[in-house]
């Protein structure tokens, strides 16, 4: 959990300071971390069943979703994604002419 | 399956989602290696931090063993494709026109 929160304090500033506006497209946001969650938890479904790895129980919250994954789990695979658009897009901000392949989107 | 090839698969399906599917090609752009580059010192410390402490750990028979800042190497391909596949599907949506008008 401490991991996760780190993650979210070390990315989700780029969201106020330079508006990546990553959070204000909740659509687009939502459609790119559904497929990717999906697939992630299927592997992590499993590799918990194969224990390819497995959680230390006292050093987790204990709660647990569906496929015996942690819900720490299921927040990376939301938290994770989000903090890597924002980089990108945070990029982007900084680097206006470096082409990323939806600008014409925007044109 | 190994950890070992799920993850080798999992690279090989984020790069023909980026380069061949959706053709984001995010793979030959310089705003993605920079944005990796920047994402990968946090993904060695926060997996550092799990692993070392025994929050997650792996089983031995599934990993080829070698480790970099105490996680295995195979948690490197997983954040890869984890990061790639994100990001193509962003940028196909953003092509698609799902971006706001107002804040570019």
């Amino acid at each position: 959990m401490a991991m996760l929160i780190f993650t979210v304090f070390g990315s989700f500033w780029l969201e106020i300071f330079l508006r990546v506006g990553v959070l204000r497209q909740l659509k687009r946001l939502s459609l790119t971390i559904a497929p990717i969650a999906l697939v992630f938890v299927v592997w992590d479904a499993y590799a918990i069943s194969r224990h390819h790895w497995f959680f230390d129980p006292k050093q987790i919250l204990g709660v647990h979703g569906p496929f015996h994954i942690p819900l720490e789990e299921y927040l990376f695979f939301i938290i994770v994604p989000i903090a890597a658009i924002m980089t990108l897009e945070a990029v982007r901000t900084r680097r206006p002419n470096w082409i990323i392949g939806d600008e014409e989107a925007n044109a | 399956m190994s950890y070992t090839s799920l993850a080798l698969i999992a690279v090989a399906a984020s790069a023909i989602l980026d380069l061949g599917a959706l053709r984001t090609r995010l793979l030959l752009r310089k705003a993605f290696w920079t944005s990796y580059a920047i994402i990968l010192p946090f993904q060695l410390l926060t997996n550092w931090w799990l692993t070392s402490r025994f929050i997650v750990s792996y089983n031995p028979h599934d990993i080829v063993g070698r480790r970099l800042a105490a996680a295995p190497l195979e948690d490197l391909l997983f954040g890869f494709s984890l990061i790639l596949g994100t990001l193509s599907i962003w940028v196909y949506l953003g092509r698609k026109g799902f971006t706001p008008k107002k804040t570019r």
